[in-house]
């Protein structure tokens, strides 16, 4: 009795998968609220805070793009995953975002079938030492010891570095940046290396964080971007032009501060008006409202602002925007227009 | 009394010594130290070398542990307090425990009802109590049965009518198993079987509906996803602990079976369970699942994990409880069968009873283990304690905590364990009936 059920329901399911997943606004907007996947504890970029609210930069992602769909930054649910649970989570369904510090890879874009939206934060794996040690460059760190994080992208590119360098190291296999860090500090490794976000987020926890410095060698492109499944063309351009519409905002001036004056009423500036719904309609060409951007900037600011309040110089993580400023200000954030 | 010999034998003593005390060496605490410490040369050197490696251990160990950081609430103010008191910074940070101990225990369960958890435990005691302890009045029991019932309204919320519906259907195929055996023993275990199974089916939810939209009493709906800590593990462990015990057993009984196909099924259910690692089925239950269910649905993430760990542990269960028939007598089998029991008479009169006792130390065994592998629903993204490190240490104030969060998870792990072992020595010693 009960086999007959669980086999009806496969047949059923292997016959409406194919039809269901094809669109996903609507399945958001008939259950009221997003899925989105997040890490289950990162510093600064997501960990539900002592009463259980989701904070970080990844997860200003998901709240922006729950507040360009439905007007209201807490209409979303956020799912813990793991990096084993991600990718299955979002091809199956259970997830309708993932905003995970993912790197944007090839084979993750066309063999995982995702499609990335874009990039959040351009990271690179770096190098963290003790200043006792006396190393200035990466390439002389022949013969050291290197705790580095198994089963990731950073063991593959401290390979190929210290390869193509012609130099040898000595890898001590940790699990999580947790215990990287007690291993660096217990001595148990000359070299810390992981992606450079994490290594300043680490250097910030320790006592003296004076004894210790990164090197200045980045030896990988880590493109971190949120991203969907693949052949859903209409959602992936809702979650990618509301990142877009955060970057173009920093780019055009408007913040938090400024939005409810800036959209009150058209400015001077065309694109700025297109950009929160007082000109035009782009938003009815996705399916959403003419205030989707201004929505979704309002959940938590333009993008400078998350970065500012997540990760920035003044949190305790202390990172520089360095690659992640705007491109007229020499880094790599390149918004489309809004046209 | 010895007037009479005083005067005749002279050399027979007059009265009784006063009793002494015993020598030094032989009594007191020396004595004891003598007998158990020092009773030759070499457990003297053995227990001298066992006192140092124990003071080696604690004077490394105290002074991380007693550190006056209870109160910090970031890991820089823990340094500041302890520079402060002029001490080394190496000693634990215990702020994190007090700022984070409602998150350790209850997960992002609201917290303005966190009387419902503590209630659901108080009540869980309760309807534990007849059948750990016995000897409780008659109409105990039935609160007992009700308890999962009262507790999972407790937990979850929504409406009343729902967890009433369920239990309605117990209620109805125990109705249907009385009234069909009259006529066969297994039409009424098919009926006791098929009523409430269509009851749920076809029944339930319209009428729970309709009762709702009546009558809409019941709790704030909480989902499992803000299920977490160690509300988590126990939700889990007890569950699964709880609904794996009869499962175990049944399989035990059909493996034991002469019937063909029940016996091939339990050896296969048995043996591809056990033959598999837990955490495949968790990753089976996380991942796989989702690619055959359709798009859309919700079933629910915390009840597919309680359902693998009961199948899990009820595999181990089975096996264990089939030691237990194994060492019953042979005779008893044969008593019963001569006494012209039924199948199901003699199993439950007679060899069960023997063989779970038999079988206590090691389906107690058995729970601890489930019960600390709780843990591993970590590796499939639910908050677990173990997985809370990781959030904890996510945020700023915590970041590069390490010792203290694991120490206290596995003290937590350790009390419950613990109590788990002292209570089933307690159910040895109160079933012993060979050596009286």
């Amino acid at each position: 009795m009960k086999k007959t059920v669980l086999f009806g329901t496969l047949a059923v399911a292997g016959l409406t998968a194919a039809a269901a997943s094809a669109a996903t606004l609507d399945d958001v907007k008939a259950r009221g609220h997003l899925n989105c996947g997040v890490v289950t504890g990162l510093a600064g970029f997501g960990a539900p805070d002592a009463n259980g609210v989701w904070v970080g930069f990844d997860v200003d992602v998901c709240r922006a793009v729950a507040a360009a769909i439905f007007g209201d930054k807490n209409a979303v649910e956020f799912v813990p995953t793991t990096g084993e649970t991600r990718f299955t989570a979002l091809s199956s369904g259970e997830i309708d975002l993932l905003a995970r510090n993912t790197t944007w890879t090839m084979s993750r874009d066309t063999d995982l079938k995702f499609d990335f939206i874009g990039v959040n934060y351009y990271d690179g794996q770096g190098f963290l030492i003790p200043k006792s040690l006396g190393v200035t460059s990466a390439k002389d760190l022949d013969g050291a010891t290197v705790c580095i994080q198994t089963g990731t992208t950073t063991e593959l590119n401290l390979a190929d570095f210290f390869r193509s360098n012609n130099i040898s190291y000595q890898p001590v296999a940790v699990q999580t940046n947790a215990e990287g860090q007690q291993q660096y500090l217990a001595g148990a490794c000359d070299v810390y290396t992981t992606d450079a976000s994490g290594l300043a987020a680490t250097r910030a926890t320790f006592e003296n964080p004076e004894e210790h410095v990164l090197l200045p060698e980045i030896i990988s492109k880590e493109p971190l971007g949120p991203l969907v499944r693949h052949g859903d063309n209409e959602w992936g351009d809702i979650a990618m032009w509301t990142l877009n519409a955060l970057v173009a905002a920093e780019e055009l001036g408007v913040t938090s501060a400024n939005i409810g004056e800036m959209s009150a009423a058209p400015t001077s500036n065309p694109e700025v008006n297109r950009l929160l719904g007082t000109e035009g309609d782009l938003g009815a060409m996705m399916g959403l409202s003419a205030d989707w951007a201004k929505n979704a900037i309002m959940a938590g600011g333009n993008y400078g602002e998350i970065f500012e309040r997540n990760i920035g110089e003044n949190t305790p993580i202390g990172l520089a925007r360095g690659l992640n400023a705007q491109w007229t200000d020499g880094g790599l954030l390149y918004s489309p227009p809004f046209r | 009394m010895s007037d009479t010999h005083a005067q005749t034998v002279a050399y027979v003593r007059e009265g009784m010594l006063e009793q002494q005390a015993p020598p030094t060496k032989e009594a007191g605490a020396i004595r004891w130290l003598r007998e158990n410490l020092f009773p030759t040369w070499l457990n003297a050197i053995m227990t001298l070398v066992a006192i140092y490696v124990i003071w080696y251990l604690l004077s490394g160990l105290l002074p991380w542990i007693i550190s006056p950081t209870w109160f910090s609430g970031s890991l820089s103010e823990c340094r500041e307090i302890l520079t402060g008191a002029g001490q080394s910074t190496h000693q634990a940070c215990w702020g994190v425990i007090r700022d984070r101990w409602d998150q350790l225990v209850f997960g992002f369960y609201p917290q303005e009802l966190y009387w419902r958890p503590v209630l659901a435990l108080v009540v869980l005691l309760a309807g534990l109590a007849p059948i750990l302890f016995g000897r409780f009045p008659k109409w105990f029991l039935g609160f007992s049965m009700a308890s999962p019932f009262i507790i999972f309204l407790l937990l979850w919320g929504g409406p009343i009518w729902f967890p009433v519906m369920v239990a309605l259907g117990f209620v109805l195929g125990a109705v249907a198993f009385r009234s069909a055996v009259r006529f066969n023993q297994i039409v009424g275990v098919l009926a006791a079987i098929l009523v409430p199974i269509l009851f749920w089916l076809f029944l339930a939810e319209p009428i729970a509906d309709a009762l709702t939209s009546v009558l809409p009493i019941g709790l704030e709906s909480i989902s499992s996803k803000q299920f977490g800590g160690f509300l988590l593990s126990i939700v889990i462990g007890v569950a699964a602990i709880v609904l794996s015990l009869p499962l175990g057993i049944m399989l035990a009984l059909g493996r034991a079976s002469d019937l063909f196909i029940v016996t091939k099924l339990s050896v296969g259910f048995i043996e591809i369970i056990r033959g598999v690692p837990l955490i495949v089925w968790l990753f089976t239950a996380s991942l796989l699942l989702n690619y055959f269910l359709p798009p859309g649905t919700n079933f629910d993430l915390t009840l597919r994990v309680i359902i693998m760990v009961t199948l899990f542990s009820a595999a181990y269960i089975a096996e264990v409880v089939r030691g237990g028939l194994a060492a019953v007598p042979k005779g008893q089998y044969e008593g019963a069968d001569s006494l012209g029991l039924s199948y199901w008479q003699s199993m439950q009169l007679i060899v069960l009873p023997q063989a779970l006792k038999i079988s206590i130390p090691g389906i107690v065994n058995t729970f601890i283990g489930l019960f600390k592998d709780t843990t591993l629903v970590l590796f499939i993204g639910l908050l677990d304690p173990l997985g809370l490190t990781s959030t904890i240490r996510a945020s700023t104030d915590w970041n590069g905590i390490y010792w203290e969060l694991y120490v206290f998870i596995g003290l937590m792990f350790f009390i419950a364990c613990f109590s788990m072992g002292r209570y089933s020595l307690h159910l040895e010693k109160k079933l012993q009936r060979e050596h009286r």
